[in-house]
């Protein structure tokens, strides 16, 4: 009989199920997987160190390339340690559409989420059900703020302009005119909400659909039951956070423990599940969505009956609107100091968290009153959650890697900043 | 949520009243100044102390104080004087590799660690200074929590600090073979090399940098107390 050795297998970094460009060296016997050793930072761009040599307002766009799903939320975390610092609120229009947009985002992350997920383990269709609703999420992002990814939306001290009165159509085209013109155009009619209002009250049943396709699907429930399980003392000690933490039991939500933007004022639930396996992560994101499609409903309703200001009345904060800056001298100075200097922070330290998609997303900034951030740490919630990559395949299937992988929503450019 | 710092304070005077731990509460957050020769043994208490119970490490990271408040344009006392603003500084991004500044300053280098306790819905952050005395040297955390593993590996890519005890201290975000910690306010923003592929060796090589470090706004420092009356009326309410 031949002898039988342990064996090191390199998986990716350019893999279709690496999600990016994680780099695995696996140790295997047979096809069991006793070490993984991930190698991170094929992505890296030094997102901290680029801040740091730019004015606070230069960054928020950076801050779209770091989890490149998730946008807005990243958004959301790195204005609002400004505003601490400033001390200064958004008015409550502004926290209104924050809330909307981060569920809106959390939706794009989780259909993005299920999308590859699926693909990974076998499941072809699923791709192309949650791509047809992504799709109108970046219309609404592309509405808002001219950009389908990257929107550079939230600003300290608000957003940076009101909701559009009205959404833009498809055009005639070779392949759609006629009955099917009208009928891609039948939610466009009014303005931006009634677009997002019309999506929301179709997307629950959206979701059931998915849900046909995987909840009790027997390749689904082999793949994915009873794999990767982490007790939730566990979770705890590696830092997981977000559906990562939930999945195992934790009751644990920072839009409801600490709460910020309007998410007091919004009714949800916080999905949690039972053992902690891939399935169980599953379930808690499917659920999200729900949860998330309720807060959209809530936001509409608030948003179209509460008209009001977006950004602070704060000059030296917010830059005046055109026709006064063209009018006024002392407004064209405000503007003028804001574009080419920018405002400076008065000097401390601040770590603000959101619960985005992937879990916690935490800015820490150091400011020493000047214009730009003295130090900015960027906390990803992947990061955490890629660290204990090692102990959760340990035992399992080669196949399984690739589980987990997407078990934790994994994308590299929160990971390597 | 200004009620949960005032009873952290308070719990953490008692727990640490004969250390030199030095707390300050802010209108962000409660902080912990800890010794770095009790930096771990600290940790350890505020986990398992149950009125503090921070069950998780959520981050780790290092920071660099040199050019703390360093400005590189003039605000005042110019007027009379003439036009120049621009300050001759060394800030980030503005030097290259053979022009960084070598000098030492106390406490130049921190780790900072934020921590959350589920069971009190509280956050704290503690930090130390990495003594420099030849090599920055702090106690590994990673007895106290597991997921510090990474965190620390990165602090040490980018800052050069050791952490004692850690079993994997490899680097982490940067390049195979990469040379110094590049997060390190010394180390010039266009980086050291580039990489391009050689047409005659057939492969990808290294090469001194070619592009010229450059800075389109300058840092400014003002202490015009814009924010004074409005924070002072929020801490107010």
């Amino acid at each position: 009989m031949s002898e039988i050795k342990n064996y090191t297998m390199n998986f990716g970094p350019q893999h279709p199920a690496a999600h990016g460009v994680l780099r695995l060296i696996l140790e295997l016997d047979g096809e069991l997987v006793e070490h993984a050793d991930p190698h991170v930072g094929l992505l890296h761009r030094a997102t901290e160190k680029l801040a740091e040599s730019k004015p606070f307002n230069q960054s928020i766009g950076y801050m779209d390339r770091l989890d490149y799903v998730s946008m807005m939320c990243n958004e959301h975390a790195y204005v609002r340690s400004i505003e601490q610092l400033l001390g200064i609120e958004a008015p409550i229009r502004a926290q209104y559409i924050r809330t909307l947009f981060d569920e809106i985002t959390r939706l794009r992350n989780h259909l993005m989420w299920i999308g590859t997920h699926g693909l990974d383990l076998g499941a072809m269709a699923l791709f192309l059900y949650a791509f047809r609703e992504r799709e109108m999420l970046l219309d609404m992002y592309e509405a808002v703020s001219g950009a389908r990814l990257h929107a550079t939306y939230y600003r300290p001290g608000g957003v940076y302009r009101d909701l559009p009165d009205s959404m833009p159509k498809h055009a005639e085209s070779k392949w759609t005119k006629g009955k099917d013109l009208k009928k891609v155009n039948e939610w466009r009619e009014g303005s931006m909400l009634d677009f997002i209002e019309a999506f929301a009250d179709d997307f629950d049943s959206k979701i059931d659909e998915y849900r046909t396709l995987l909840q009790d699907n027997r390749i689904w429930k082999q793949r994915t039951v009873g794999i990767a399980v982490v007790s939730p003392e566990q979770a705890k000690a590696w830092g997981f956070s977000g559906p990562m933490l939930r999945g195992s039991g934790v009751e644990w939500d920072l839009r409801k423990k600490q709460t910020y933007a309007a998410y007091d004022k919004v009714d949800f639930d916080i999905p949690v599940g039972m053992n902690g396996d891939c399935y169980d992560r599953y379930l808690v994101r499917m659920e999200e969505m729900v949860q998330s499609n309720r807060i959209i409903k809530q936001c509409v309703k608030w948003l179209k009956a509460n008209p009001g200001p977006v950004m602070v009345d704060d000059y030296k904060v917010a830059p005046p609107n055109r026709t006064m800056m063209k009018e006024d001298m002392e407004s064209m100075i405000h503007h003028f100091k804001l574009f080419t200097e920018g405002y400076t922070v008065p000097a401390g330290e601040v770590y603000s968290a959101v619960e985005a998609p992937k879990g916690e997303f935490g800015v820490y900034m150091i400011s020493d009153d000047s214009n730009k951030p003295f130090r900015m740490k960027v906390r990803a919630p992947g990061f955490a959650h890629l660290s204990a990559m090692n102990d959760m395949v340990k035992g399992h299937m080669l196949a399984d890697v690739v589980a987990v992988i997407g078990t934790m929503d994994i994308v590299f450019g929160e990971i390597d900043r | 949520m200004s009620n949960y710092r005032y009873e952290l304070s308070k719990h953490l005077a008692e727990v640490f009243s004969d250390t030199d731990a030095q707390i300050s509460e802010s209108r962000s957050g409660v902080e912990l100044l800890v010794p770095v020769e009790t930096w771990a043994d600290t940790a350890k208490t505020l986990r398992d102390h149950k009125k503090l119970a921070f069950e998780q490490l959520m981050d780790l990271c290092g920071v660099d104080f040199l050019t703390y408040g360093e400005a590189e344009w003039q605000t005042d006392g110019v007027s009379s004087t003439g036009f120049s603003r621009g300050i001759h500084s060394k800030g980030p991004g503005r030097f290259s590799w053979d022009e960084r500044r070598e000098e030492s300053m106390p406490n130049r280098f921190a780790v900072v660690a934020q921590l959350l306790s589920l069971k009190h819905n509280h956050r704290l952050t503690i930090k130390c200074f990495a003594p420099d005395e030849g090599m920055l040297a702090v106690p590994s955390l990673i007895d106290v929590w597991e997921g510090v593993n990474w965190f620390e590996r990165e602090a040490f890519d980018l800052y050069g600090i050791v952490f004692k005890g850690h079993p994997d201290l490899r680097r982490i975000l940067t390049d195979y073979g990469f040379i110094g910690h590049p997060f390190r306010k010394d180390f010039p923003l266009v980086g050291n090399v580039e990489v391009k592929y050689d047409e005659e060796q057939k492969r990808v090589v290294y090469q001194p940098v070619s592009i010229e470090p450059r800075v389109l706004v300058p840092k400014t420092i003002r202490r015009d107390s814009r924010y004074v009356d409005t924070m002072n009326d929020q801490e107010a309410s």
